[in-house]
């Protein structure tokens, strides 16, 4: 038993955070703005993608991906620690979808071409991808996804639509998931894991703005798009299984626990300088500074059983919904705190935080869906985890 | 970063979850909640036999093992419902006498508890009930040499099967420490019935004169002892609530796997299978929590913050988990004749030892 980072892994935290220091955007900094919360920057997708290729060019978007494909073969506990900065530097750069959810697709399922070909893109953070999964009838229910791709010599047609496709509006490849076999039994089996590059003929791409007023989804069309058949990630019909090998890196990825102590010690430190934390809230913070380091050692369990190479399933689930629960009640908490003056709009200049307390706020009302809903992962948990009966 | 047991603690895991389940069942958990004295001269001696009695004392004083040896134990104690003098005499004596000890007095009380032969309990709470070093007033005056102890003790564990008692008194040096034989005359007990069937008792000192050798370290140093005797034994009631909440889930998984209703077991249902998901939440972030703040006091780092906050969130984990396993197991859970009840007893009794979770929540609020 260790609860101690490595001597070596606190001199990558020190690199990480000197760097970010120096690097880091000074104006996010200054109003701390939280990663899930940058879409309410102006300029912020340039912002984001400058960040993205300084930390590709310091190699930090590929450290545990295997040396002959560009990475440092390192534990995934490096990659959490450059999170944990990230967040604690109130950084954006570290692009998901790219570096956590396609690139292990990519590295576990794909061919030495599709390797050869994408990798080095996503490890110099110039490549950002987006994810084609939720459809509007099938959000939870993924594998009766119905967006058809029609093969047709030596490539697939696709149509169909997608929805809540993060980032869409700006990535510059998507990986699709797509029925091939309208007949298959059971229906997953008739899925295939597609990579799309976006500026590819019949693709559409319609903003949804959430209830934060931020634009961060989207809707997407397709309209006969045509992808070559070598940009299949493993083969055809085999795309489920694909999307399964990495959900729990996916699940992983995000550090909600970072994000959420981060905002809290944001929250606290602004409430002290106002004079607003009464004796009631120092309970609710002590309880919530608990509730974070449960879902970060929770995390730190997932991480750890990650380096050991073991398989993890209910407690990646368990770790994204401690860790997204407890940005929720962080921001609650925001709210609660500043009362009448959290519920002021950011662009109000009496809005404490810059604004931060509201938008955060209404921006946490889809930490409880993104990845995969709370209900799905408790059934996960319940499911897998404890061995409880399905229904279905 | 390794969350992994070792050998050793591995070892000490299967011994004491073979050795309650051979020696322990639910009758004898049964018997032990209703007898007054809580006294089990025999068990004790099987405790000793197998070196449980001695766990984290230091070898040279006839122990085995590490703090965090000791509290794999106790979470197994915890998941038997193991009611007994074990935590008074192996955590709360034993950790005071090795803080605040002398050479002379190690070798006399920490040898005897090793061996299984005596048990030595901790005087410390009073009228308010509560764990600061303002609740402490009972007196102790000088007279010569010797010290004169008046007053009254409340909430004392296991007094009628300890050997002896170490009182927490006010002198005009500020708190000190004395460790006393309880059998001297002086002394009344009288047992508090409590309904987790934990041996709480009142002590009162009726002029108990005791020589200068009876001090456990200097005088008016009482409380900076005591302190960090309250932060192991924190984290030890936190251990035996990781056991009790991972049995009241592992017993109402059994139930919703079995019982059936509208034609399927009640365990299908996403109602009670989401109960189960943030019982299991619940269950492993508490014992994350647990062991983190034990591996840091076993490495002699500060552990006040990760101590406070595995008690405060222990506590409340450990509450939600009863309750989810009452709700799950209906009506039977209910019943005196089931298990359950015992489980929901204990988690409450140890929540309000040495602190709840509010008084713990304050701790890390001002911190």
């Amino acid at each position: 038993m260790d609860f101690l980072f490595s001597p070596e892994e606190e001199a990558f935290r020190e690199e990480v955070a000197d760097f970010l220091e120096k690097e880091g955007p000074k104006e996010w900094h200054k109003k701390k703005v939280s990663f899930f919360d940058m879409s309410g920057q102006e300029n912020w997708i340039a912002v984001h993608r400058d960040m993205s290729q300084k930390l590709g060019a310091r190699g930090w978007l590929s450290l545990h991906w295997p040396k002959e494909y560009g990475g440092q073969g390192l534990s995934p506990f490096y990659r959490l620690i450059l999170r944990e900065e990230l967040a604690k530097h109130h950084c954006p750069g570290y692009h998901s979808l790219s570096v956590d959810f396609v690139a292990p697709a990519i590295l576990l399922k794909g061919s030495e071409e599709l390797k050869k070909r994408h990798l080095p893109g996503i490890a110099s953070g110039k490549v950002m991808w987006c994810e084609g999964l939720s459809e509007p009838g099938h959000g939870s229910d993924m594998a009766a996804l119905e967006t058809y791709a029609k093969e047709d010599g030596d490539s697939y047609v696709v149509n169909g639509q997608k929805i809540w496709t993060t980032y869409a509006h700006f990535a510059d490849w998507m990986f699709l998931l797509a029925r091939t076999d309208r007949q298959a039994q059971p229906n997953y089996r008739g899925l295939t894991f597609f990579l799309v590059d976006m500026k590819t003929p019949g693709i559409t791409v319609n903003p949804i703005i959430n209830m934060a007023g931020h634009h961060d989804f989207n809707e997407v069309f397709f309209d006969d798009v045509r992808i070559p058949k070598e940009n299949i990630v493993d083969s055809v019909n085999r795309g489920w299984y694909v999307t399964m090998a990495v959900l729990d890196s996916e699940r992983t990825s995000d550090l909600g626990y970072a994000i959420a102590s981060t905002l809290l010690d944001d929250i606290v430190a602004g409430a002290r300088e106002m004079g607003m934390l009464d004796s009631g809230d120092k309970v609710r913070m002590a309880e919530l500074i608990a509730e974070c380091e449960v879902a970060r050692l929770t995390h730190y369990h997932v991480t750890y059983m990650q380096a050991q190479g073991k398989d993890t399933s209910y407690e990646a689930a368990m770790c994204k919904l401690l860790g997204f629960e407890s940005i929720q009640h962080v921001a609650e908490f925001g709210l609660k705190v500043f009362r009448n003056y959290g519920l002021l709009s950011d662009t109000s200049p009496m809005a404490p935080l810059y604004g931060r307390i509201s938008s955060c706020y209404l921006r946490s009302f889809g930490h409880s869906m993104e990845a995969g809903t709370s209900e799905i992962d408790r059934d996960i948990i319940a499911q897998r985890g404890l061995g409880l009966p399905r229904l279905r | 970063m390794d969350f992994a047991l070792n050998e050793q603690q591995e070892m000490m895991q299967t011994l004491a979850r073979d050795f309650l389940s051979d020696e322990y069942n639910d009758k004898m958990l049964k018997t032990t909640v209703e007898d007054e004295t809580g006294n089990m001269p025999e068990l004790w001696q099987k405790l000793a036999e197998v070196n449980l009695t001695g766990l984290a004392i230091p070898e040279e004083y006839g122990g085995v093992g590490d703090f965090l040896d000791l509290i794999v134990v106790l979470e197994e104690m915890g998941r038997a419902c193991f009611i007994s003098p074990y935590f008074t005499g192996v955590v709360l004596g034993a950790s005071v006498i090795m803080e605040a000890g002398s050479e002379e007095q190690k070798q006399k009380y920490l040898l005897a508890i090793a061996e299984g032969k005596s048990i030595v309990t901790l005087a410390l709470t009073e009228e308010t009930g509560n764990y600061t070093p303002d609740a402490v007033s009972l007196k102790a005056e000088l007279k010569g040499s010797n010290y004169v102890l008046n007053g009254r003790k409340l909430f004392v564990p296991d007094a009628l099967s300890a050997d002896y008692i170490i009182c927490a008194t006010r002198t005009k040096e500020g708190i000190t420490l004395f460790i006393i034989d309880i059998n001297i005359d002086g002394f009344s007990i009288t047992p508090l019935k409590t309904v987790s069937g934990d041996k709480q008792c009142e002590v009162c000192l009726n002029d108990i004169e005791v020589g200068p050798d009876s001090l456990l370290g200097e005088a008016g140093t009482g409380w900076t002892y005591l302190e960090k005797v309250l932060q192991k034994a924190n984290v030890a009631r936190c251990a035996e609530m990781v056991g009790l909440s991972q049995q009241a889930l592992n017993i109402s998984l059994d139930y919703a796997r079995e019982r059936m209703a509208f034609g399927h077991p009640i365990g299908a249902f996403q109602s009670i299978q989401h109960r189960c998901a943030d019982m299991l939440m619940d269950v492993d972030g508490s014992r994350f929590l647990t062991y983190q703040a034990a591996w840091r006091i076993n490495e002699c780092l500060s552990a006040a913050r990760e101590a406070a906050i595995a008690k405060a969130w222990v506590s409340q984990a450990s509450k939600r988990v009863m309750n989810s396993a009452h709700q799950i197991h209906g009506a039977i859970g209910f019943t005196q004749d089931h298990i359950l009840h015992y489980y929901t007893k204990k988690a409450r009794f140890n929540e309000f030892s040495f602190g709840d979770a509010a008084f713990h929540l304050e701790k890390i609020g001002t911190q």
